[in-house]
């Protein structure tokens, strides 16, 4: 009665259970080819994530460094006296400050043409700084004084290689003859990278000055910004949670509470946008790009995601924790509020710094209010304009970078990238210690 | 009086309400906090709770109240002929509220005085150069009927906010007068204030619903104004999108066709990159690597999740797009023109999909019971073949779920494809060519300087609200499909 006596065509299987089949070869090379597919996408993300890495840190990098003309210069009292009885003060300081330059470099046995039209290519418009550094401190006319003075950021990418000599084209910008005095400062070690502190403390610059731009200004902004979410998106939250994971009774209104912040949580971000310019702006006539305004929309998009967090860690806390602070005669209020809140604390502060991260780096919404197109100039006049006064954001003023046309801004939006991620590396790690460290298994 | 300190000022008064009650409550026990029917600090809650929420209540209606009565009062005083032909009452009600905010800094420069800010008088030629040489930005005709509304507006909005500050300050002694009257030792404290802390969590877990209203309020009413000034069948119909940026209105071309095919072509892109990827790299985690490779690749797939999408709109514009354009542009096969296209954008928007896709997907997988897997190994299966055969088909409704919200994000997406995509909307089938989508005309049509009136910049909350139908009915499904698979198993 076995299978073996009423096939008897197919003969039982001959030689050794060690050696495989013909089928046992292909379904093996099939289990192996599946897993190699799945080895594949794991190593092609992992790729994508280091391709990513590399080339913000690689693009980024410029513009943390910035070339600077190193010079020792001394102004004697009578070359100030005479370039102040001048018609054009700024231009006599330059002048002597050129021919300072011109004997440094005959020193060194360099000849080179140097002209007045070629250091303000290379470095802008230096007179005007001499002369306030002078007026000043006075104290310093007639001594050696050291300038740092930071050069066009032509000149910086053509020492980074970004552009060369074929590729440059003479324009009022920068010449093909200005090389060559690049060149022979830079041998002479006159010309050098510096740190580029502008970039992390100063404010935007305009248009045709991306040497000048900094982030400064809008890590001001976004600061001001996370400041409203946290004060609001915190507490909000937290009640909001509270109350539907420990009081709300099982009905219509909770199950439309729920459906809402579930749904919240996908709406894209641009559509919160729409919101706060609807709302906010055209509404309620708050300034615009002030970071209040940007704070009340990243609050209203963060929420769902803390809410979510918040009423998963409450949710941690295990029952028994109630039920013993209400058995020895505490109110239900008193029960969340003492007991439960406190030890689902680490969770929600967790929570909560994961959802300002993401609140951070959000751009879309801040286009709609008016975070773009403009140029941020300055820090704010205190703490309530910090609020109030237009300001820009991180990545909005990445963006703006991002879609100016001069290409000298691309490296400037790398190195606020580097920033902006630093910011949120920084954020995440002191979210997972948080959590390593209070959070309690029951 | 400023807002920051008015709200100050009824901070105070609830803290000194708190103290007061706390004692008072005890004093009426006679220091005996036995006899108290709460603790006493819930007396003291009492006292603060009724002096700080009606009057904070009373300063946000206020708030939302004022501009909305003073704005019509004022617009109704501006007489018809003030109103130009080629302007709108909005645009020059815009002008009545930065003139007076002119008058404002120019008196607070002190270079006015306040009585001449407020001459209905007041020669206007000599007001305009006041306010210019104040360095207040005026447009040079400041006409008489609207420098008498911007006054007017002044005046309004300054008395407004004194009858604010008196009505909250009288709002807040009283309810602390009464919470106080109440500090007596058999007053059921506790229960009053934890009725209304409840009420205050109802009132926070509203704000959810309050957020949805707003979005579809301040959507509808839009696309409503919108579809005044162009018919709603050429916006849904229209396969030219072509928008006029000089005149008013009339001569732009506003389809949504070609919007609606480059933002779906571009997801489809993008899906075609992450789904694989991510289906696969789901699959190998949760059934074939080792608990360390787990601990190592799910983390580091997690952080592309977390980059900000500005940076991988940056990574489209200036690595991936050159890069493309090496190798099918001119130089290359001939396929591209630019560096921004279709592929460029979805390509980008895949790699940021793939752990949206791999993370649910892994759930979704691992919720699969054990002992469907310990059936198929019995009977001889491969772990392939029982992936393929047995886990795939019982997860399947879940990837589906986990792919469709994929989607809606893909489609929601904004900072890659105003980046990487281009801007000319088209209705082509070249993946290599520039296309725009939904969410980047609702950047350019809004971020102009366009006026908030025109059809040109009303046509992106038409297009908001397409979106939000989208990705709405995207997700209610995807979730739909979630939450009926979890069932299954549970």
């Amino acid at each position: 009665m076995t299978d073996a006596s009423l096939n008897p065509s197919e003969a039982p299987r001959k030689g050794s259970l060690h050696t495989q089949n013909a089928r046992t070869v292909r379904r093996n090379r099939a289990e192996a080819r599946f897993k190699g597919y799945g080895i594949a996408a794991i190593l092609v993300g992992l790729f994508f994530l280091v391709v990513l890495a590399v080339s913000i840190v690689r693009s980024g990098a410029p513009a943390f460094t910035r070339t600077v003309v190193d010079v020792e210069f001394t102004l004697s009292a009578a070359q100030l006296q005479e370039a102040e009885s001048q018609l054009f003060k700024t231009k006599a300081y330059q002048t002597a400050f050129i021919n300072a330059l011109k004997g440094q470099l005959d020193e060194r046995g360099m000849q080179v043409e140097v002209d007045n039209a070629a250091i303000e290519r290379l470095m802008g418009k230096i007179g005007g700084d001499l002369r306030s550094f002078y007026a000043d401190n006075p104290d310093q006319v007639g001594k050696a004084v050291s300038f740092q003075l930071a050069a066009s950021s032509r000149v910086d990418r053509y020492l980074n290689g970004d552009l060369t000599r074929d590729s440059i084209e003479d324009s009022r910008f920068l010449m093909k003859t200005d090389l060559d005095l690049v060149d022979a400062l830079e041998e002479a070690g006159i010309i050098r990278n510096a740190f580029n502190w502008t970039f992390i403390t100063g404010t935007d610059a305009g248009v045709d000055n991306p040497g000048g731009a900094g982030l400064g200004a809008s890590v001001i902004g976004s600061f001001f910004m996370m400041l409203v979410v946290l004060a609001l998106s915190l507490p909000i939250g937290v009640a909001a949670s509270i109350y539907l994971e420990e009081f709300a009774p099982q009905n219509k209104f909770t199950d439309l509470i729920e459906v809402n912040i579930s749904n919240l949580a996908a709406v894209p971000s641009i559509v919160f946008g729409i919101l706060g310019l609807a709302v906010f702006i055209q509404f309620m006539h708050l300034p615009q790009s002030a970071p209040l305004v940007g704070g009340l929309v990243l609050t209203l998009m963060t929420l769902p995601t803390i809410i979510i967090s918040t009423r998963a860690s409450l949710k941690a806390v295990p029952p028994s924790i109630r039920d013993a602070a209400l058995g020895v005669g505490a109110s239900k209020m008193q029960a969340v509020f003492h007991h439960v809140l406190p030890l689902a604390m680490p969770g929600i502060l967790t929570g909560t710094i994961i959802g300002l991260a993401q609140a951070l780096g959000e751009t879309a919404p801040l286009l709609l209010i008016g975070m773009v197109g403009f140029v941020a100039r300055g820090y704010p006049d205190g703490i309530m304009a910090g609020f109030t006064e237009a300001n820009s954001a991180m990545p909005a003023q990445i963006y703006t970078w991002a879609a100016r046309a001069d290409a000298s801004f691309y490296e400037k939006a790398w190195g606020g990238i580097i920033i902006l991620l630093a910011f949120l590396l920084t954020m995440n790690i002191i979210a997972i210690i948080l959590r390593r460290r209070f959070e309690r298994r029951w | 009086m400023p807002l920051f300190w008015l709200i100050m000022i009824v901070l105070a008064i609830a803290a000194g309400g708190f103290a007061l009650g706390r004692q008072r409550s005890l004093a009426s026990a006679g220091g005996d906090n036995r006899k108290l029917h709460s603790l006493p600090s819930y007396y003291g809650w009492n006292v603060a709770l009724k002096a700080a929420v009606p009057a904070f209540l009373l300063i946000i209606v206020w708030l939302l109240a004022q501009p909305l009565y003073v704005g019509s009062t004022v617009s109704s005083m501006i007489p018809d002929r003030a109103v130009a032909d080629n302007s709108s009452r909005g645009l020059v009600m815009a002008e009545v509220r930065r003139t007076a905010e002119g008058l404002d800094n120019a008196v607070a420069e002190g270079i006015m005085t306040e009585n001449f800010a407020r001459d209905l008088r007041a020669d206007i030629t000599d007001v305009t150069q006041r306010l210019k040489d104040a360095g207040q930005i005026v447009t040079s005709e400041v006409t008489q009927p609207i420098l008498n509304a911007a006054q007017r507006f002044r005046v309004m909005n300054a008395a407004g906010n004194l009858y604010m500050t008196i009505a909250a300050l009288v709002l807040a002694v009283l309810g602390a007068l009464w919470g106080l009257k109440e500090a007596h030792f058999d007053f059921r404290a506790r229960n009053v204030v934890e009725h209304s802390i409840r009420a205050i969590l109802v009132g926070a877990a509203s704000i959810a619903i309050l957020t949805t209203i707003g979005i579809i309020l301040s959507l509808v009413f839009n696309t409503i104004e919108f579809f005044r000034l162009y018919p709603a069948w050429d916006f849904f119909t229209g396969t030219s999108w072509a928008p006029s940026f000089s005149g008013r209105g009339g001569s732009s071309d506003l389809g949504v066709l070609p919007l609606l095919w480059g933002t779906f072509y571009i997801s489809i892109v993008a899906l075609a990159v992450a789904v694989p990827i991510g289906l696969f790299s789901a699959i190998y985690l949760s059934e074939y690597a080792s608990p360390r490779v787990r601990a190592f690749a799910k983390p580091m797939l997690e952080v592309l999740a977390g980059i900000p999408t500005i940076v991988y709109g940056l990574f489209a514009l200036l690595t991936v797009g050159p890069l493309l354009l090496t190798i099918f542009g001119r130089d290359g096969l001939d396929w591209m023109q630019a560096g921004t296209a279709v592929m460029t954008a979805g390509l980008v928007m895949g790699i940021m999909l793939i752990p949206f896709v791999s993370s649910l997907s892994d759930d979704i997988i691992n919720a699969v019971p054990q002992a469907m897997r310990d059936g198929s190994y019995g009977l001889g299966a491969t772990r392939s073949e029982t992936i393929r055969q047995v886990v795939m088909p019982a997860a399947l409704p879940g990837i589906v779920g986990a792919i469709l919200l994929a989607a809606s994000r893909a489609i929601g997406e904004t900072m890659i494809v105003v980046l990487g995509a281009g801007a000319a909307a088209k209705l082509s089938l070249n993946p290599f060519e520039a296309m725009t989508t939904v969410t980047a005309k609702i950047v350019s049509q809004l971020t102009g300087d366009a006026d908030f009136a025109s059809p040109e910049a009303l046509v992106a909350f038409a297009l908001g609200m397409t979106l939000f139908v989208i990705t709405l009915g995207l997700n209610v499904l995807a979730l739909y499909i979630v939450r009926k698979y979890r069932e299954q198993y549970e």
